[in-house]
């Protein structure tokens, strides 16, 4: 058991005597109250427990905290600014893309990691970002749509 | 927080629209913001948007169970049904708003209480909300409009007649004044309740609000990661719980490392709790209580655990596949039904068609883990749980433990997906026999493993189909041998019995169905379209490979099979309409451009399946590329379910439907070995991924029959489409689910 100190979403925060091997999954959602980054499989294979990392997509599942100590961590609560949606979260309301919702935390990082690299992506590219998030319900068609939206709205192009 | 109506009061109970007048409730700020207990629902994100600002008192009036007109200009709509991702949260709130003609962006949706005396049927299965709820939410959005249109006629000294009343405003037509129903609705709710068929109703012709494209109410709290789910619930003192029973379904408990485990870092408690109940009840186990989920599952993973097996399941899944077959090969089994007499049918014609087909057990796997928090403090026991039976859950549970079924109150939060498994409330009972071990608050999270080992499974089903045509290439002749299986050797297991009336029965004179029961007691359930999910695939392939062997266009062969014009009685216990699949059929064929195919090793494939009362017909456009892999192009989809209610959702639960059906085609499949299943996560249970999703065309026939549900009944055919393209692609016939089994995968 440690102290470990990183930031989420732009904040200072020390978790208090953690054990070190916590997946930083269970330390956002118990520890930091932050219940928007999702459990679905606990080993890398469904992507809800998606964050950023040092402004990477990772699986916040199988990455133990100890290993974000000193981090900029970014999660789905950190993506709107002052209660402005990010042009994908607008894009993902609009296109009302959640079915059950439960995958879309992790997608929605997911494509803003893409859309951060690559501001017009190709299906291909889509299908190369996308394929680690995993949506039982199955919106695919509705996620690859809203991306490109969002990708053209982020452009300068109307949605 | 606001209390919500039916726990402040008590509603004329059974008559919340035909008898006595409405009530008014009042609540000041202070009231309001009361902190729940819970940091989980959309609702307290509502209720401080109301007050926000405000010191005026917020006087909401309650007309019936659905809805409550506020004096800020809102009107606050009760959704009763549990929100699984089928859309029932916006799409019941909608159909109250448009028959009392109020502007969508001012209603505030809310979860009902769950009252099984006031909403009878809080329940998601069986595609019923919007089915069973139509009428009851049309009329109580119609009563009250009604009455506020009374309350201004009599306050102008007016007739009714003179008034109208649209988008939350009553007009004096003569004069030309109006009043927002706001303003009326202290009067309008101390007017008698007009009598039920006094009550015009809007024609489909005139809504404004159904039909139309309207985002998820809690999309907003979706996208920025807002507590829901019944995984996110939030109570003071909160424990973490795991549960771990045994792997070979049926095992008990012989002895554990408990003194080790109570031992742990983190872990507060540790003990067994003894098994009770029947089917879809509380399994033997061990609960570890622990101060985070992770020091739960990290002790989970230390238990050492003595099983006794004597008692368990000693299925075999794959040995039990094989037998099928040979089943089916040397035996007749028994007779279930006949019509006419397929056997001579059978000897008289001209050609006749052979193919044993088979499926899988398949697992439900929602995305969101079983879970369930509980809390019992002071005589109550307050249960948050991401269920589909949120009523019959708190009924099993009173009963269980002895409570007072009064005492027990279940909060229905927001599902990470259903599928059919939160129809068991198994998970649920364990957490509260875990919190009233305990005497803490309590979460149970299960892991994917426990929710891959603990599931109520899609039964396998092998059919050994016979058909015969006579010199015209018509359809004489039907004859199945199903074989399935049963616990007790008598009856089928759940949802493995064969759905007697199921397509194309009633449609060939000379029908026959036998049956066989392989023992297997691991318990199935009812899994997306139930029974449908499976027949889908099976009787499609088969007709097509009839409509082959008679030298036919399978579509015009589909039209003439079902060229009747009368009903049928009673086919999935609704009347099939042959004319309204012929209706689905042939627009699914030309948005597809039937007929107009021509590139090598690339197909369109039909299908068409009834199911929940809607009219299904699916096209697929295949490719089969070197080393047979399948390229789904994209998917045709045409349905006949009366009227649309949110376009949005009707065509995403459509996509969702195809998608599922492609995801379980392709490779999903479960063993099981001595009793326990084999496939343990995402890893060895690959579902369909986003590079493989085909594009998706959806059309609505919009008619004005009785409205039907969506979560189910779109995902039966895709299966039979997708191997009948196959085999105009390839010419190889799919008869054994998954793909992989059969030697293809996807591209
Ligand atoms: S929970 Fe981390 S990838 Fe599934
Ligand atoms: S919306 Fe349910 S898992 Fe993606």
């Amino acid at each position: 058991m440690t102290d470990i100190t990183l930031s989420v979403n732009g904040e200072s925060r020390t978790l208090k005597d953690i054990d070190p091997e916590m997946p930083l999954l269970w330390a956002l959602r118990d520890e930091l109250k932050l219940v928007g980054t999702k459990y679905g499989c606990g080993i890398a294979q469904c992507g809800a427990c998606t964050v950023h990392f040092e402004g990477n997509p990772v699986r916040s599942c199988s990455l133990p905290v100890s290993a974000a100590a000193g981090k900029n961590i970014i999660t789905v609560e950190g993506l709107a600014k002052d209660d402005q949606l990010t042009a994908l979260q607008q894009a993902w309301v609009e296109l009302d893309v959640p079915q059950c919702g439960y995958c879309q935390a992790g997608q929605l990082m997911s494509a803003t990691a893409l859309l951060e690299q690559n501001s017009n992506p190709t299906d291909d590219d889509i299908d190369a970002a996308m394929a680690g998030n995993i949506c039982r319900c199955g919106t695919y068609v509705r996620i690859r749509a809203a991306i490109k939206q969002a990708a053209k709205v982020k452009r300068g192009g109307a949605a | 927080m606001k209390k919500q109506p039916s726990n402040t009061i008590n509603l004329n109970r059974r008559h919340f629209l035909g008898s006595g007048s409405a009530l008014i409730l009042g609540f000041t700020m202070g009231c309001k913001q009361e902190a729940s207990e819970v940091a989980v629902s959309s609702i307290k994100n509502v209720s401080a948007e109301v007050t926000k600002g405000s010191d005026e008192p917020f006087i909401s009036t309650l007309f019936n169970a659905w809805l409550s007109i506020n004096n800020n200009g809102t009107v606050t709509i009760l959704a009763s049904n549990p929100e699984i991702g089928q859309g029932v949260k916006t799409a019941l709130p909608m159909i109250v708003a448009e028959e009392l003609d109020f502007p969508w962006e001012k209603v505030i949706v809310e979860q009902a209480p769950v009252d099984p005396v006031v909403y009878e049927r809080q329940v998601a299965g069986g595609s019923f909300s919007v089915r069973s709820l139509w009428d009851p939410l049309r009329q109580a959005g119609a009563t009250a409009r009604a009455m506020l249109t009374r309350a201004a006629a009599d306050g102008w000294g007016v007739n009714v007649s003179d008034c109208t009343a649209t988008q939350g405003l009553v007009t004096n037509t003569v004069t030309g004044d109006s009043l927002d129903y706001g303003s009326l609705a202290i009067k309008a709710a101390q007017l008698p309740v007009p009598a039920l068929d006094s009550l015009t109703l809007k024609s489909a012709a005139n809504f404004s609000l159904l039909g139309k494209r309207i985002s998820g109410v809690d999309n907003r709290a979706i996208v920025t990661g807002q507590p829901l789910y019944g995984i996110d619930a939030n109570v003071e003192n909160l424990h973490f719980a795991t549960y771990t029973s045994c792997p070979n379904v049926g095992g008990t408990l012989r002895s554990s490392n408990l003194d080790h485990i109570k031992n742990l870092k983190g872990v507060k408690q540790a003990f067994v709790v003894k098994g009770k109940g029947g089917y879809g009840e509380l399994r033997e186990g061990v609960a570890i209580v622990a101060t985070s989920t992770w020091a739960a599952i990290s002790a989970k993973k230390r238990l050492e655990i003595e099983w006794d097996t004597s008692a368990a399941s000693s299925d075999d899944w794959s040995e039990m596949h094989e037998r099928a077959k040979q089943i089916i090969s040397e035996t007749e089994g028994e007779l279930l039904h006949s019509d006419g007499d397929a056997d001579a049918a059978l000897a008289k014609a001209s050609t006749t068609i052979e193919g044993t087909y088979s499926y899988p057990f398949v697992s439900h796997a929602p995305l969101e883990p079983q879970n369930c928090t509980v809390s019992v403090a002071e005589g109550k026991v307050n249960i948050w749980a991401p269920t589909q039976v949120p009523a019959r859950a708190m009924q099993a549970a009173a009963k269980m433990f002895n409570l007072d079924p009064a005492s027990v109150t279940v909060h229905q939060l927001r599902a990470g997906g259903g599928f059919g498994r939160r129809l068991y409330n198994d998970y649920f009972l364990e957490a509260v026999a875990i919190a009233l071990e305990a005497a803490v608050p309590v979460k149970l999270q299960w892991t994917r493993e426990d929710d891959m080992a603990h599931d109520y499974y899609r039964p396998a089903g092998t059919h050994g189909l016979q058909a015969g045509l006579d010199d015209q290439g018509k359809l004489t002749a039907w004859k199945n041998h199903y074989v399935t299986y049963s616990e007790d050797g008598k009856e089928p297991v759940r949802w493995g019995a064969y759905m007697e009336s199921t397509f194309p029965r009633q449609l060939v004179n000379n029908y026959q169905v036998n049956q066989s029961l392989q023992r297997q007691t691991i318990p199935t359930g009812a899994w997306r379209a139930p029974i449908s999910c499976a027949f889908g695939f099976v009787i499609n392939g088969f007709i097509h490979e009839v409509a082959t062997a008679a030298g036919k266009d399978h579509r015009d062969f589909m039209l003439e099979l079902l060229e009747k014009d009368d009903q049928i009685a009673s086919l999935f216990g609704d009347p099939f309409i042959p004319a309204r699949a012929r209706d689905t059929i042939t627009e699914v064929c030309k948005r597809a451009g039937w007929g107009n195919q021509s590139i090598k090793n690339r197909a369109l494939g039909l299908a068409f399946y009834f199911s929940h009362n809607a009219y299904v017909a699916e096209v697929a456009d295949v490719e089969v590329m070197a080393g047979n892999k399948v390229k789904i192009h994209k998917v045709y989809i045409v349905t006949d379910v009366g009227p649309i209610v949110n376009m949005s959702m009707a065509e995403n639960i459509c996509e969702g439907g195809i998608i599922d059906g492609l995801s379980t085609m392709a490779r999903l499949e479960l063993d099981a070995k001595a009793g326990a299943v084999v496939e343990s996560n995402f890893d060895q249970y690959q579902m369909l991924r986003m590079p493989e999703a085909p594009e998706i065309d959806v059309h609505f026939l919009q008619t004005d029959n009785i409205p039907a549900g969506l979560g189910e009944p779109t995902l039966p055919p895709i299966a039979g489409a997708v191997v009948n393209a196959i085999f105009a692609a390839s010419g190889e016939r799919v008869r054994e689910l998954p793909l992989s089994r059969s030697g293809f995968t996807l591209a």
